[in-house]
């Protein structure tokens, strides 16, 4: 059956009266010790969100600690290149930090002031959520806790040092897989234990309902910015346009596409397809995952048949997770978005083509964008517009890179 | 008809004291052991809950996170967990046993095949970690019908209203969790205290059979027995751990435990 999205109410709201998207994505399976704090949360954002004064504050650390607008370049080089479709960038990497987190950080760093909290914990998975939400709680003075994937740690050293240069303390997790859905995990079970002194921040659209909602809201700055330069650019919004982007847990896919909701411009998806001939992947929308909960939310994830969460690989640790937001789960059954994957190979070879023709430097996630982006554009004509998302700097990639393509140049 | 929790409280109450009620996981070191564990320690249990493992557990801490993981590990499927159910009520069709974990093996069995396996093995009661009120309101409606008790939760965090509420809805049994914690954290907040929360509660309806859990050791067993129930869950799973890792039989060492818990309470 296709679900609809209602006109008129942003998407983060589109849910029923228990919180579920679509009737069937989303919600709250919590453990009962999380009502409550989930519930005074949810009331808290509620207001936050109409409060001028807090709307203020927010635009005000967009713009003087984040660095709003993020540039929109054209990719002239990558255009010639593939001689198709004309190519540009939301370089939202150029923001404070080097990704979207930030959005999601800065903004969960003023709720916690606001709810009084003296304490903020977050998860982990390419280590950019970590380090952003490091580097706002230091800012606005708050004790921080990353909790990060062993594996994690070890292959996303820059961001690691980052967030221990910010004095927050990382707790490395050793269950599991040792990656991102463990961090997650473990985040949670922190928070059932403190959730009366310490906030919590989800580093993605994912978990229960309302921390999809706040980094959703956080990250559609990225597209507020972005409809004011397409217009600034064209004059108006291109008639054939494509918004490309990775999805890991899917925030900044939200935040990117949020504001052309309503428009006719084509959202692409990209998961992580894994290494080219492995059965691992992390693309739970690509590969017909079925419906599971995860993390406190109904949503399609990679599961066996008795609904153990499986295994997952990919060479981008902020993709390596094995659920999807409800939100994406939501506009996939909605046919306003459609998703696909490119493999750890395809995303490396668009990482090189993309740094060599261009002054930028994806990260391995949003490289993954660039790689449906590269099979694209020779396929369209040049009338026709993709953007792509770069939504992270590849510097914490470093030594992935060097192993894999031979050098890292910056 | 009275439910068989209903009776094993009635019992307890009869001979003034608490009911013990003990939480293992089935699998845990491997079937057969899960078994045995259950036949030894329900000499001296009331109730016993058994958990069905799930790979990622929000509320868990690493005691049943460990236990968990060698049950899986073990290939530890639902149907052997009806199985172990099924041959453990043969001998023993009074005991009550209920069965602890996600909603995702439920939801991904349905929830109607879920409830019909549980009626055929045995299975008396269910708690189901990650469905709280009222987001469980149908599912505990359909266990009512099965005569399966459906038990709620109630945390230090829940407000009186919902309390309220969550009592009035309740079936056989009420699990007070002791202190914000995962399972099998230390008792950080005196058993006074938590027995003015646990009075709270029963004030609401004193005729309502409540338990607490999470935290509770031989150490602290006895503080708390003036409630109708009290859960050991965590302490067991660390004797499991603790007697494999020195190759002795976690069977007979889990049932001398258990009897020494029950000494405590009488
Ligand atoms: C640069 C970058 N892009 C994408 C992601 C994936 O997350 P999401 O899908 O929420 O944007 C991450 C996550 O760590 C990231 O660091």
């Amino acid at each position: 059956m296709k679900l609809k999205i209602r006109k008129n109410l942003a998407l983060i709201d589109q849910h029923d009266k228990n919180f579920m998207y679509g009737g069937k994505f989303g919600g709250n399976f919590i453990p009962e010790t999380l009502k409550k704090p989930i519930d005074d949360l949810t009331k808290l954002f509620a207001k936050l969100r109409k409060d001028k004064k807090f709307l203020k504050e927010r635009d005000h650390y967009f713009k003087t600690y984040v660095g709003a607008p993020t540039p929109f370049i054209k990719l002239d080089n990558l255009t010639d290149h593939l001689g198709g479709a004309q190519i540009y960038a939301k370089v939202v990497s150029e923001a404070n930090g080097g990704a979207h987190k930030i959005y999601n950080a800065t903004v969960h760093c003023l709720i916690a002031k606001k709810a009084g909290k003296r304490f903020i914990v977050g998860d982990t998975g390419a280590g950019y959520a970590g380090k952003m939400l490091s580097m706002a709680a230091k800012k606005f003075g708050l004790k921080c806790k990353i909790f990060m994937g062993a594996k994690d740690i070890k292959r996303q050293r820059p961001n690691v040092e980052a967030i221990k240069k910010n004095g927050a303390e990382i707790v490395p997790v050793t269950t599991g897989s040792q990656t991102l859905v463990d961090a997650v995990s473990e985040c949670m079970r922190y928070w059932v234990s403190n959730c009366d002194t310490t906030h919590m921040c989800v580093g993605s659209t994912v978990g229960p309902n309302i921390f999809i909602k706040i980094c959703a809201w956080s990250t559609a700055q990225i597209s507020r910015e972005l409809i004011k330069q397409i217009n600034d650019e064209f004059g108006k919004i291109p008639s054939k346009l494509k918004l490309i982007n990775c999805v890991g847990g899917g925030s900044s896919a939200a935040g990117f596409w949020n504001e052309f909701m309503n428009t006719d411009a084509e959202f692409i998806g990209v998961e992580a397809g894994g290494p080219k001939n492995s059965k691992l992947h992390a693309a739970p929308l690509t590969n017909g995952s079925k419906i599971g909960i995860l993390h406190g939310a109904a949503q399609y994830v990679i599961q066996d048949k008795e609904g153990q969460i499986g295994s997952t690989e990919s060479i981008s640790a902020g993709l390596d997770y094995p659920g999807i937001s409800p939100l994406h789960c939501f506009l996939k059954d909605a046919k306003r978005a459609r998703y696909t994957s490119a493999n750890d190979e395809e995303a490396l070879s668009a990482y090189k083509l993309v740094s060599g023709l261009e002054n930028i430097s994806p990260s391995l996630e949003p490289s993954h964008a660039f790689a449906e982006a590269i099979k694209l554009a020779p396929k369209l004509d040049s009338s026709e517009v993709i953007i792509v998302n770069s939504c992270g700097d590849s510097i914490k990639d470093k030594d992935i890179i060097k192993q894999k393509l031979g050098s890292y140049k910056r | 008809m009275k439910s068989k929790i209903a009776l094993a409280f009635q019992n307890c109450k009869k001979e003034k004291r608490p009911a013990l009620i003990t939480y293992t996981v089935a699998g845990d070191n491997t079937k057969n052991n899960s078994l045995k564990i259950l036949n030894e320690i329900s000499k001296h249990a009331d109730i016993l809950e058994l958990g069905f493992p799930h790979n990622t557990p929000i509320a868990d801490g690493g005691q049943i996170q460990g236990s968990s993981h060698r049950a899986l590990k073990n290939g530890i499927k639902l149907k052997d967990v009806f199985q172990i159910v099924k041959k453990f009520k043969k001998n023993n069709p009074d005991k009550p046993i209920i069965l602890m974990g996600y909603f995702n093996l439920i939801y991904q069995k349905g929830e109607n095949n879920f409830l019909k396996s549980c009626k055929l093995s045995g299975v008396d009661g269910l708690i189901i970690v990650d469905l709280p009120y009222p987001e469980n309101k149908n599912f505990a409606k359909k266990c009512k019908k099965k005569s399966i008790s459906f038990i709620q939760l109630l945390s230090p965090t829940t407000s009186r209203e919902r309390m309220k509420k969550i009592v009035n809805d309740s079936h056989d049994m009420i699990y007070y969790i002791s202190m914000l914690s995962t399972t099998g954290g230390r008792l950080k907040v005196s058993p006074k205290k938590i027995l003015q929360n646990y009075n709270t509660i029963k004030r609401i309806n004193p005729k309502k059979n409540l338990v607490i859990g999470f935290g509770i050791t031989e150490k602290t067993i006895s503080s708390l027995k003036s409630a109708n129930g009290l859960v050991v869950g965590s302490m067991l799973c660390k004797i499991i751990t603790k007697s494999l890792k020195m190759r002795q039989n976690p069977v007979t060492k889990l049932a001398k435990v258990v009897y020494n818990l029950r000494n405590k309470i009488l």
